[in-house]
């Protein structure tokens, strides 16, 4: 290719010295060369536009997530009153009351039972457990006065950090007039400041966002692809040896073949309905759990672990195969001895990209019921989860609006770990590649 | 509590089996002449050992976990009380969950009656005792058979043969998964499907204009009669797999072109994997850009040369989904163009065309059945698309082309059916089978072609 190119800059150059045979000629040759420039641009501008639409939507995502990593708190004086410990479980003690009880304390001026209801709103729900651990842990602040930091609410949030303005009218805005007044006060005092979500990435999902994490679905996440690498990578590596070093040209390896490649391309939402079909219905294996998600990402995975072992397998040379054919050892001596060593890396590069799939892979585990609102962490296999891109589809279906920077947050931890894992496709590859 | 770790204590066994059997071959190896007289490596009898003891506990193991449930429930359907029993099949399959269910230890469907406590009572006691039962003969089948091999190894034994030829047989096994997987992908969707047009004929499924599939809870309900003419969503599919071939073709094909035969090579090292990321990023995330930047922006647009454009409209989804399909398109055809032989290009050019008009008229005529064969898997791809369009097109079936208007398609009908609790019997949940049958069918056929006039075609130039 490079010579061609340096044809025609040869071909451009003679061509201004040169006299024209015919001016007829000229044209033609203007026109070609116009056409030929033409489609150079176009080819450029292709690859402009699709690399611009790349930028556009990493920048509309960062730029709608990055604010999510923090969080305002509220600062209140809570006092741990005696009276409402009596009951002997102290984590049943009415801490709401509490955090209402502070409120009040800090604007007298507020009387009315309506403007008491929406001063209540400043403060995240959540803000009555984090009262509940301090006391857990420790119960000798019973009877105490203490200035706690506490979660501030989602609406809180969204106007400190810009996403609703204070200029909008009233109507338009789901912080009122009045509640502007206390924020700004509360923020004079110093007792407003925003930290780093800590939250965000330590508690499973919530209905208010501003308590709503992503640790329940990275775990879901992490136990389903466990049981895919677990199950793929072995099945996967031995099917592609079977195929590319044993198996003979015959009816049914064709016939194996031709499903691999068909199945490489199948939809994975099909995938998702012969999980619920046969897993589910049929084994009686427990809905929405990481075992199913695991075994449905499996089969969506084996083809692209089996397609890219057979292509590393390839590239190990005969030679090596004859050689250790020739000092004796036996068929499969050979393979596990000399040619699995070899095509290991490549094999390895493929279940990592394998893996990159189903971890952003979302309709298969939809179909399978893993979309279910679940507030615990999973702790095994069949505790019923989400994995982290349902959890993205999950919020971007929400309607508060604190949950659309949420899901740019998940979405950017997502591609962090695809990121991640594609660097170390790419590191493995340029490592251990041998050029034969 | 033998049971429990039966597991770790047949992989120990198995590995005491192994150590116990290459130490039996050297012993027997120095009684006749050393090393050399073996028939296999002293490792292979360790193998075959191992292989010998663990391979029948196994496939006890298994067998017993598949049948235990059915044993014994069997067990305790004697045990119930007489009414219980004249219950019908279904009623009768709720008292067996319940059961099931305290067996488990959620006491919440337990209501208390006193029959089922018993039962599940009765149960858990038969699983112990049966456990301790399976474990026992698991144990002495693994001592019988690894004894059994063990007596019999000896200079002549072929261990190497044996035990490759067991390898070999789970590496078939594990090649044919994806056969099974097919089988199991039509057979599921299948029935399901049957089972649906025996209550909706088939005409109407493929032939109906009007899709509704909210169906009447009750017989005399108003307004839900529920009709499953799947036209409408053919066509919105259709739409939605065209815009966004119209967004990918022109682009991935250009952009291939470019970067294999003009671009300078440092250039398409770094542009080409900027370019696959774009096909690595999930789908979801397209989802949610489509429903958060493009189709307000789409809308916005519209209104200000006072379009009527939905916020659903397919023109977002499309256009998103032809984002995504770029690469598939473009790094497709770079390989088809790249194995066109450079000869071609030669002669082209001494004949003193230009490049472009060597890449018109001679690479890519020459490329064309692979770069065809590319573009039919990339619209098995954009027709099989899920989570673009479930989060930014619609869900009313309208019958139209107009591209501002909402749409729906195939795939998203057959999530908005089955996410959530229904019953398996209603025609609803059938209907999305019904649906997954038909996209299965398309997209095989496209594949298949498509492979096809890719291997031909690679053929043709090796």
């Amino acid at each position: 290719m490079n010579n061609s190119k340096q044809t025609v800059d040869k071909a451009a150059e003679k061509k201004k010295p040169m006299k024209p045979f015919s001016v007829h000629m000229n044209k033609d040759l203007q026109r070609r060369y116009r056409a030929e420039k033409w489609f150079q641009r176009s080819g450029i501008a292709a690859i402009v536009i699709a690399l611009s639409f790349l930028l556009v939507l990493f920048a509309s995502i960062i730029g709608s997530g990055y604010t999510a990593f923090r969080q305002t708190f509220v600062e209140l004086d809570v006092h741990f009153n005696q009276d409402l410990f009596k009951n002997e479980n102290i984590a049943a003690a009415d801490y709401p009351a509490m955090i209402k009880d502070s409120l009040r304390r800090t604007f007298p001026e507020v009387k009315e039972r309506r403007e008491l209801k929406s001063l209540y709103m400043i403060v995240s729900p959540g803000a009555a457990f984090s009262l509940q651990d301090m006391i857990k842990e420790n119960p000798r602040l019973i009877g105490t006065q203490q200035k706690v930091w506490v979660p501030a609410n989602d609406d809180v949030d969204m106007l400190v950090k810009g996403q609703m303005k204070a200029s909008e009218a009233e109507d338009n805005r789901r912080i009122k007039d009045d509640q502007l007044a206390w924020i700004e006060k509360l923020e004079k005092d110093g007792r407003l400041e925003t930290r780093f979500n800590t939250t965000f990435f330590t508690s499973g999902d919530s209905r208010e966002p501003e308590l709503a994490g992503i640790w329940g679905a990275v775990k879901g996440s992490f136990y389903s692809l466990l049981i895919t690498f677990l199950l793929s990578f072995p099945i996967g590596v031995a099917a592609a040896v079977y195929l590319e070093e044993f198996a003979p040209k015959n009816f049914w390896t064709d016939l194996i073949e031709v499903n691999i490649n068909n199945l490489a391309a199948v939809p994975s939402i099909i995938f998702g309905l012969l999980g619920l079909a046969i897993f589910i219905n049929f084994w009686g294996l427990p809905r929405s759990t990481p075992l199913v998600g695991g075994l449905v990402l499996t089969l969506m995975t084996l083809p692209v672990i089996i397609i890219a072992g057979r292509a590393s397998l390839k590239s190990v040379p005969p030679s090596i195969r004859e050689a250790a054919l020739g000092i004796g050892a036996s068929k499969m001596q050979m393979v596990t001895h000399h040619v699995l060593p070899l095509a290991m890396p490549g094999m390895l590069t493929g279940a990592i990209i394998g893996m990159a799939r189903a971890l952003g892979d979302t309709a298969p585990l939809l179909m399978i019921g893993m979309v279910a609102f679940i507030v615990d962490i999973p702790g095994g296999f069949t505790d019923a989860a989400t994995a982290l891109p349902v959890q993205i589809y999950l919020w971007a279906d929400s309607a508060e609006r604190a949950f659309t920077e949420k899901t740019s947050a998940a979405i950017i931890i997502l591609l962090v770990f695809l990121i991640c894992m594609n660097a170390a496709a790419v590191i493995l590859r340029k490592k251990f590649e041998t050029k034969w | 509590m033998i049971y429990s770790f039966l597991l770790l204590i047949i992989l120990l066994l198995g590995a005491s089996a192994y150590f116990l059997g290459t130490a039996r071959a050297v012993a027997v190896s120095q009684q006749t002449g050393g090393m050399r007289s073996l028939h296999s490596l002293p490792s292979h009898y360790g193998a075959l050992t191992a292989l010998g003891c663990v391979l029948p506990a196994l496939i006890i193991y298994a067998l017993w976990q598949i049948a235990e449930p059915m044993i014994l429930t069997s067990m305790i359907k004697g045990n119930l009380p007489a009414e219980m029993l004249k219950l019908s099949a279904n009623e009768f399959g709720l008292v067996l969950n319940d059961i099931r269910n305290m067996v488990a230890g959620n006491t919440l469907s337990g209501t208390g009656n006193p029959a089922v406590m018993a039962a599940a009572e009765q149960y858990i006691s038969l699983q112990t005792s049966a456990g301790r039962i399976v474990s026992m003969v698991i144990l002495v089948t693994m001592c019988v058979s690894a004894a059994t091999i063990y007596s019999r190894i000896d200079i002549h034994l072929r261990a190497r043969n044996i035990v490759e030829g067991l390898i070999k047989i789970a590496i078939i096994a594990c090649s044919a998964v994806a056969i099974f997987t097919t089988i199991g992908i039509v057979l599921s969707v299948l029935f399901e499907a049957i089972r649906f047009f025996k209550i909706i004929p088939l005409q109407d499924f493929i032939l109906g204009l009007t899709w509704s599939p909210q169906t009447a809870i009750r017989a005399d309900q108003v307004g839900s009669s529920g009709a499953f003419g799947a036209v409408p969503i053919f066509v919105g599919t259709t739409l939605i797999a065209l815009i966004a071939m119209a967004v990918a073709i022109p682009i991935g094909l250009l952009s291939a072109i470019y970067l294999s035969e003009y671009a300078h090579p440092k250039f398409r090292a770094t542009a080409k994997p900027l370019m696959e990321i774009l096909a690595g990023i999930p789908t979801v995330v397209y989802g949610f850009f489509a429903a958060l930047t493009v189709a307000p922006f789409i809308r916005d647009l519209g209104m200000s040369v006072h379009l009527d454009v939905s916020s659903e409209s397919a023109l977002a989804a499309g256009l998103v989904m032809g984002i995504m399909i770029i690469p598939f398109v473009s790094s497709l055809s770079e390989d088809v163009l790249h194995a066109v032989p450079q000869s071609l290009r030669d002669g082209s050019l001494a004949l003193g065309a230009t490049q472009f008009e060597t890449v018109k008229n001679v690479v890519v005529p020459a490329a064309l059945p692979g770069i065809v064969g590319g573009i039919l898997l990339a619209v098995s791809r954009a027709i099989g698309e899920t989570m673009i369009v479930v989060m930014a097109a619609g869900l009313s079936a309208n019958l139209t082309f107009n591209p501002l208007e909402t749409v729906t398609t195939v795939t998203v009908q057959i999530v908005t059916l089955l996410v959530g609790d229904q019953e398996f019997d209603s025609p609803k949940t059938l209907a999305a089978f019904a649906l997954g049958l038909v996209l299965f069918f398309f997209t095989l056929c496209l594949n298949i072609i498509a492979i096809r006039v890719v291997q031909k075609y690679r053929e043709q130039y090796e």
